[in-house]
């Protein structure tokens, strides 16, 4: 005799159970075989989706709504799941939803063999999954967050009744979204602080006793950080085992182009060695550098001392340009020493950080100069600092006359103000650049200091543009990202006629974006 | 209490009488062992010293307090700081396969320095301080060690004296020694308040709800504005510093403020002056507009807490030590007892020459009697001005003792042992 089975769970399909939420954790690998060109095809897609997350990120205010809109069409461009409830009926040519969410499992994990072996590599993994991470959970439908939270064992303590009239004022005041209706209707749990830390960082909580006090609107935050937790777990797992695949000649190649991709340029090696005199620094600061430099070279001339964050921002960038080691010793000795540092006191103390910068000292690690991404973003400015993005970090009103005292005119000066005010600080750079050089239009897209510095000597040196090859005309301040998104249409289209092709499209996306 | 005359030309010879006779060994080791209950604790611990002629040498570690001791009566360094405790013994981290040496766990530190508070200060600046500004020290640790122990919920925290112009606080819970990268930053973020570099002219900017930590602070801030800020800094003086001061004002608070010039030229006295400020903020607070909160955030600009986000971030950075000898002032980085917290006097912190000078000054009473040995044989700080600070060293390590012991009934309460 058969009796209908209670547990229903037992007769679905488990393949529809692995991909039943278009939201995971990725907490189990893919068991399964796929074709090699199937693994290029996806590592290549969610690489491009990842860098594409970098970008918006830096142009506008994440999860704003020309943030979203534009990272839906590149989730649709290159086939991931973004609509939980996807209109799956309906469709339409083109991947199902099922497929979508396969091709998402696979390509994270993919790119978790790649991106798990230096430190930096892994950062920058973990900032874009999570970012990835949080505009997908914020799509949610209130319902489908409970079944995501309940699915991944995130249980934690609701305060009583009473615990939340006692707190109410508390409450109301911890937070903007929170009000005295909030407090009323929803459910608050209580979370141990060290598992709610972006919330703690800002201050948008209340915290009692080691415990944050969070309403149930909220906790996407939560699961964001258990989310970083247990992805950075995985990444150093992850790195433990790839001797092992690393041996496999196939994945080889892929892999390593694919974490050298990331960053494009890095300005690591040094191409001109020794082809920069210090005699010339103070006149390339007033021409090639950008201002952040600039305004940290004119600092150190001035009272002849920077302080740490200062040094390595503008050590860095010098070493980028073609500073040798010994040049970098000489010029910083030859400074320091006109100020109330004997020389002395600098080899004992200054040195060492120098020969550090350089990869000679400690662990050893040829540190690359920052890009615009780092300045602008970690490590901000505090009393007495000169580091950071002055775009960023400065004043407008103490902006504006640096700008005025650079002589830049007054209606570039109110572009730029502009910028900084939506926030586009590289944007805003770059319209410095054109202003000081004397062009139309920057042919490249700003992101690192050291980029600044060569393209400012390639339009004094008189070489004109090289010929690039996704130089569509799209003359818009959403320069970066257009480009961006029509490299991914493009690249995509061309679809995998062989690992160097497809590399090859990689490498002149990255270049542009 | 006057110090005895502190030359640094002296170090030399001072130092070799204050590790043999008046450091604190047993009640320092006590501290870094945390009771044993972690294994390898102590030896897993970096110090780092400084020696004569500024040599520095990182990943000391030492297998028990016996050889700390020898060491540091053998090589009398001239400054101490500790460091993480590591997953192998820092003296042997040459040994060890390159990467897999990882600084583990430490306590949660805070460095608070003047000279961060340099551009709002009038009295002093660089190093130097005096009792106007000493202040501000007293402000930032009433905001920290309240806002660690209500909002952070941590028990044991340590507020030392570094011997120039600061204080250190070093959280010495479990929890505490135990928190990531991210985490520590997380806390340093939490209690910041004061945003921007030199080219930054408003440094603190308040928001609509503000926070029940904010408002904490301001409580704190606000009991000593007006002697601090108003009579010993006197920013609502000289017409440099009221320019200054009324540089954070909102711009259309000045555009309608002829007046308030006019008031401000009236008014001589600075308390008047600052409550026609606070007047105006009101009536800005009562429209509910942008930045209303003005005069809260002068006063924070002014008088909250300034830290170096760094010192506290990394689980490996290094410390200076308490009970190090601070080789400028000679002065001995000593644990401040929070109950004395006004009454503090940077200046009256014992140096090296005079704690040396006292071991030396015959004792009346019983102790003559006892025989030369024996008088060797007991610490002999307890015959010097640091007596009184290695006794409130030892309450802070009772305290300890008795929370891991709470622990200990707690877990085997819940296992059923008896």
């Amino acid at each position: 005799m058969q009796f209908p089975s209670r547990r229903r769970k037992n007769n679905i399909n488990p393949q529809t159970e692995l991909y039943g939420h278009a939201l995971q954790f990725y907490g189990q690998p893919p068991l399964e075989n796929i074709s090699l060109s199937e693994f290029e095809t996806f590592a290549v897609d969610r690489l491009k989706l990842l860098k594409t997350i970098e970008n918006l990120g830096v142009s506008y205010v994440k999860l704003s709504e020309q943030y979203a809109k534009k990272l839906e069409t590149e989730f649709k461009n290159l086939n991931f799941p973004y609509r939980p409830d996807a209109d799956d009926r309906k469709i339409q040519s083109g991947p199902s939803e099922y497929e979508k969410r396969r091709k998402d499992h696979i390509s994270h994990f993919i790119l978790r063999l790649a991106y798990c072996q230096t430190e930096d590599l892994r950062r920058w993994f973990i900032q874009q999954e999570v970012d990835l991470f949080r505009y997908r959970f914020n799509d949610l439908p209130p319902k489908h967050k409970l079944e995501f939270l309940h699915r991944n064992n995130l249980q934690y303590d609701t305060i009583s009744v009473e615990e939340k009239k006692t707190l109410l004022d508390k409450l109301v005041n911890s937070s903007y979204a929170v009000s005295g209706i909030t407090v009323e209707d929803q459910d608050f749990y209580k979370v141990p602080f060290q598992d709610a830390l972006d919330l703690v960082r800002t201050r948008k909580v209340y915290l009692k006793a080691g415990y944050v006090y969070i309403p149930h609107q909220d906790i996407v935050t939560i699961v964001l950080n258990d989310f970083r937790t247990r992805l950075s777990k995985a990444l150093a797992l992850t790195a433990r085992s790839l001797p092992a695949v690393h041996s496999d000649e196939r994945l080889q190649p892929l892999l390593n182009h694919l974490s050298h991709a990331y960053v494009g340029q890095d300005y690591s090696i040094q191409k001109n060695v020794g082809k920069i005199s210090l005699e010339q620094i103070d006149s390339l600061s007033g021409k090639s550098f950008p201002l952040c430099m600039r305004q940290l070279h004119q600092n150190l001339r001035e009272s002849h001392h920077l302080r740490h964050g200062g040094r390595m921002q503008y050590g860095l960038f010098l070493k980028g340009i073609g500073l040798s080691l010994e040049q970098a010793l000489q010029f910083w000795r030859s400074e320091f020493i006109r100020g109330k540092v004997d020389a002395d006191k600098f080899d004992k103390a200054y040195a060492y950080g120098i020969r550090h910068m350089f990869g000679k000292e400690g662990k050893r690690a040829d540190y690359t100069p920052y890009s615009c991404m780092k300045v602008i973003l970690s490590n901000p400015p505090s009393q007495g600092d000169h580091h950071g993005c002055p775009f960023r970090h400065s004043d407008p009103e103490l902006l504006k006359q640096k700008l005025q005292f650079y002589k830049v005119s007054p209606s570039g000066i109110s572009q730029i103000l502009e910028l900084v005010k939506g926030m586009h600080y590289q944007l805003a750079c770059q319209k410095y650049f054109e202003l000081t050089h004397n062009i139309e239009e920057a042919s490249f897209s700003l992101n690192h200091p050291n980029q600044y510095f060569i393209e400012s000597q390639r339009v004094l040196g008189g070489g004109k543009d090289i010929k690039r090859e996704m130089d569509t005309p799209q003359r818009s301040q959403d320069n970066a990202v257009a480009k961006g998104s029509g490299a991914a249409r493009e690249a995509a289209a061309n679809a995998p006629q062989g690992l160097a092709e497809m590399t090859e499209d990689l490498d002149s996306f990255f270049q542009d974006a | 209490m006057p110090s005895s005359d502190y030359d640094s030309a002296c170090l030399p010879d001072l130092l070799p009488l204050y590790y043999r006779r008046l450091f604190p060994f047993s009640q320092y080791y006590r501290w870094l062992n945390y009771g044993g209950v972690q294994k390898n604790y102590f030896q897993n611990r970096e110090f780092s010293f400084t020696l004569k002629d500024d040599i520095y040498v990182r990943y000391q570690s030492f297998s028990t307090q016996n050889e700390l001791e020898k060491e540091m009566q053998k090589v009398n360094p001239y400054k101490i700081d500790i460091g993480a405790i590591y997953s192998h013994r820092p003296n042997q981290h040459n040994t060890v396969k390159s990467g897999t040496f990882q600084a583990l766990e430490k306590e949660l530190v805070f460095d608070i320095d003047m000279t961060d508070y340099d551009d709002v200060r009038s009295c002093c600046s660089a190093a130097d301080i005096c009792s106007k500004c000493w202040t501000l020290m007293t402000i930032a640790i009433r905001i920290l060690d309240r806002a660690l122990r209500d909002d952070f919920g941590f028990q044991h925290l340590l507020w030392v004296y570094s011997g120039r112009r600061g204080v250190h606080c070093w959280v010495c819970d479990e929890a505490a020694r135990k928190l990531s990268v991210a985490a520590r930053s997380a806390v340093a973020e939490y209690l910041s308040l004061i945003k921007g570099g030199e080219e930054m002219v408003k440094k603190v900017v308040l928001m609509d709800p503000i926070h029940p930590f904010i408002r904490e602070s301001l409580n704190v801030v606000e009991h000593y504005f007006p002697r601090y800020a108003l009579q010993d800094q006197d920013i609502l003086g000289r017409k440099e510093s009221v320019d200054k001061v009324l540089a954070l004002v909102p711009e259309d608070i000045l555009f309608t403020m002829h007046e308030l010039q006019q008031d401000f030229q009236n008014a001589k006295k600075p308390e008047t002056r600052w409550k026609l400020i606070k007047e105006q903020a009101k009536r800005k607070q009562v429209c509910n507009s942008k930045g209303q909160y003005f005069e809260k955030e002068i006063m924070l600009q002014y008088c909250y807490p300034r830290l170096d986000v760094n010192v506290s971030k990394g689980v490996n950075h290094l410390l200076k030590s308490p009970f190090s000898v601070h080789p400028k002032t000679g002065r001995i980085s000593v644990p401040m007892d929070l109950k004395e917290l006004d009454t503090f006097d940077p200046f009256a912190v014992p140096t090296i020459s005079l704690i040396c000078e006292e071991l030396d000054r015959p004792r009346t009473g019983e102790e003559e009697e006892k025989s030369e040995e024996e008088k060797r044989k007991i610490r002999d700080f307890k015959r010097t001005s640091l007596a009184k600070y290695v006794k409130y060293f030892d309450q802070f390590l009772d305290g300890m003792a008795g929370s891991r012991k709470g622990d200990l009934l707690r877990k085997s309460d819940l296992q059923k042992e008896f």
